[in-house]
């Protein structure tokens, strides 16, 4: 009888310790990137080295753009603080090894979604935050009002190691115009080199050319052609593999996008807590469990309206104010005519 | 195997499994990184179409070659810059260092500040100097520096003319057939002056040859020469280009510049140490010969010295086409702007390209130094 009791016993012990075992492992969330994260402290970001009103930092190295605010809505939504985000500037060219390696966490430098990336270079797209297009710069003095303007022999200043180079060769070779590529790694010396006469244009997406027209010497010697010759899609980016890390990110994106179409802006978000929507309720936190089903606290959503704002507060802030492309156009909400069209929250 | 040859064979032993465990660490580390971050490893990507245009190529290429065909053309842009980099840092480098030692003192005095200038600035620093500063400098196309009409220099590149053949072949044949000829001509004059101690004037004999032989196919109406013209052209009513003839990118220019005059500091002071190692007595000896301090120079002095000179100057030659890496800051299509740096972004391939761009160093520097290797044995003075 004892001996059995014994066994009994054992028996019991170990079923316990198994079953709090794991209630233990599915308990958290398994996702290396989030509990990293949340160990060191801080959101490693990838961004450009100084695209205005995307990723640009100021004398003092604090670091501004819609593309920053992605980043600071992941550390809010993780760590509750907006601030906790390292920022590394990254050239076109070790972007998507910095991302595969595990340098950074999230990629948000105005990257273009496409085919190849997705599928062959092990990162995912997860979402857009601006969609754009791919257009070409001229010196208002050449009297070029359109690529039909465009000759044989035209030279071309772009980045190495993008979309651009590839939508241009595909541009040129459609329209069977000769044209030479001076192709550079960094930004600023594509600028300086078209700013200086080195190449008759400019090409690369046309949110970037409105950006970096601010650097020129005489911005407004310079026009940008009305043709849009390819789809660019701008997103951040994460490794594959972490599908709880790529959820986080989606959602933090999402959650911007939505609180915009509800009204919910940095302000107002407190006040809300007791509004008569419930989808409203669910951003803001007083109402569902979202949080838990992403592995977060319930207040992700609140942290990052009211640290970083909604959508339309960082284009705002970022874009429209500081000129550069004070028309939303397509990057507006679904219900005012633009593409924004996200998910429900929910 | 006595206890004494196992003693001594110990360390050796330990070494080589130290070194094969260290081996054996990182291959095994990289291959689970690799695993646990989804990273695909193989060649295969390469023969997948580029889909990317190079602006200076000297084979044909566009965009819908595979990658190794952009590996070929940024391999050659590499080596085309390196060949045309030795030979003019050893020219100039030849001649500041002669020049170093000259009795004028003037002409020493300024190849010494050419020295000091040129070596102890960074190399990255001169290059951005002749492309940012320089190079940017030149005129727009409208107002390009013009030399007879035939050569323009501009802020897009240097045109000049065209060589447009009629019958290339026929020309070429000839040279060479020259060339071996001369070759012929300087051995029997050599086996002469050893033998019967007379003197033939190998030199301008095969000179003439030369003349002879290459003239024959314009005069005999075979070979045609004809020049094409760069020339200008409306780009749009205020914009213009030049099309026709050869452009010399500035990209490529100021890369020669700055890898040519920096590392022909080097080889400058090579050749000096060369001609300073060579015993006095030489000098000495060749003039109270009735040599003139010219023809001392260049039949006693010198090939004493290359024996000094050239291990060095193989060094340099190295150093010049590792630093031609440097194109990828100035946007000249060399093997690492275009295949470890753009094909490496558009396929995100790391690890392959860049063991393939490193063994293709690794190999055109092997190669330089064999062949200079050879050419030191060639010229070592054999103990009779």
């Amino acid at each position: 009888m004892i001996k059995s009791l014994k066994k009994f016993s054992i028996f019991l012990a170990s079923v316990a310790l198994l079953v709090g075992l794991q209630s233990e492992a599915f308990a958290a969330k398994k996702s290396r990137t989030l509990s990293k994260t949340i160990k060191q402290d801080y959101v490693k970001c990838g961004v450009s080295q100084g695209l205005p009103g995307f990723s640009n930092a100021d004398a003092a190295g604090n670091w501004t753009g819609v593309d920053v605010d992605v980043c600071r809505a992941v550390a809010a939504a993780v760590l509750g603080d907006s601030g906790k985000v390292k920022f590394s500037p990254l050239t076109a060219k070790e972007r998507f090894t910095a991302l595969s390696s595990g340098e950074v966490d999230i990629l948000s430098r105005n990257t273009t979604w496409t085919l190849s990336r997705d599928a062959d270079l092990n990162l995912t797209f997860v979402g857009v935050n601006f969609y754009d297009g791919q257009g070409f710069m001229v010196r208002k003095s050449s009297g070029i009002t359109s690529t039909n303007g465009f000759k044989n022999g035209i030279s071309v200043c772009t980045n190495t190691g993008t979309t651009t180079e590839l939508n241009m060769r595909d541009f040129f070779n459609s329209k069977k115009i000769s044209y030479e590529p001076v192709a550079f790694e960094k930004a600023d010396e594509v600028v300086q080199a078209y700013d200086a006469g080195r190449c008759d244009t400019y090409t690369t997406d046309k949110s970037g050319l409105a950006a970096q027209r601010t650097k020129m010497k005489n911005p407004d010697e310079h026009i940008v052609l009305p043709e849009t010759i390819s789809k660019e899609p701008l997103g951040p980016a994460v490794r594959h593999g972490d599908q709880v890390w790529e959820d986080i990110v989606r959602w933090s994106l999402f959650a911007m996008i939505e609180a915009e179409e509800y009204g919910i802006t940095s302000a107002n978000a407190d006040s809300l807590k007791t509004s008569e929507n419930p989808q409203i309720k669910r951003l803001v936190g007083s109402e569902g469990e979202l949080g838990t089903l992403l592995g977060l606290g319930n207040d992700w959503s609140l942290n990052i309206i009211k640290q970083v704002g909604n959508y339309g507060e960082s284009y705002k802030r970022n874009i429209a104010d500081t000129g550069i492309l004070p028309d939303r156009g397509p990057n507006n909400l679904w219900t005012k005519g633009g593409l924004l069209y996200v998910a429900p929250a929910r | 195997m006595n206890f004494n040859t196992l003693r001594k064979s110990i360390p050796q032993i330990i070494t080589i499994i130290l070194f094969v465990s260290v081996i054996a660490y990182f291959w095994s580390n990289t291959y689970s990184n690799m695993e646990y971050y989804g990273m695909e490893f193989g060649y295969d990507f390469l023969k997948k179409a580029a889909s990317f245009d190079i602006q200076f190529s000297l084979i044909e290429y566009d965009g819908s070659s595979p990658y190794y065909r952009a590996y070929f053309v940024g391999l050659l842009n590499t080596i085309l810059v390196s060949v045309l980099g030795i030979f003019f840092a050893t020219l100039i480098g030849l001649i500041i260092g002669i020049s170093r030692l000259s009795k004028n003192y003037l002409v020493s005095k300024l190849a010494e500040v050419y020295i000091e200038l040129f070596r102890n600035i960074p190399l990255l620093l001169q290059l951005f100097f002749w492309y940012f500063a320089v190079l940017r400098a030149l005129p727009l196309p409208e107002n390009a520096i013009n030399f007879g009409d035939a050569i323009y220099v501009t802020i897009k590149g240097i045109y000049v003319p065209k060589f447009l053949w009629s019958n290339f072949n026929y020309f070429i044949s000839s040279f060479i057939a020259a060339i071996i000829a001369g070759f012929i001509v300087f051995s029997y004059a050599k086996k002469q002056r050893e033998n019967f101690g007379k003197h033939i004037p190998a030199f301008f004999i095969s000179l003439g040859i030369l003349v002879v032989f290459a003239s024959s196919g314009f005069i005999f109406g075979l070979v045609d020469l004809e020049f094409e013209y760069p020339e200008i052209y409306n780009l749009s009513e205020t914009v213009f280009n030049f099309r026709g003839g050869v452009t010399i990118i500035p990209e490529l220019l100021s890369l020669l510049f700055a890898l040519s005059l920096y590392t022909s500091t080097f080889i400058a002071e090579n050749v000096r140490a060369g001609i300073l190692g060579v015993g006095k007595g030489q000098k000495e000896a060749a003039s109270s010969l009735g040599f003139t301090p010219g023809l001392t120079l260049r039949l006693v002095v010198l090939p004493q010295a290359l024996r000094i000179i050239i291990p060095p100057t193989t060094n340099q030659y190295l150093n010049l086409t590792k630093n031609s890496s440097l194109a990828a800051a100035i946007a000249y299509p060399d093997l690492v702007l275009v295949f470890a740096g753009t094909a490496l972004n558009q396929t995100g391939r790391a690890i392959e390209i860049i063991t393939i761009t490193m063994a293709t160093y690794l190999t055109l520097s092997i190669l330089i130094s064999i062949f200079m290797n050879w050419y030191n044995r060639r010229i070592a003075i054999k103990e009779k």
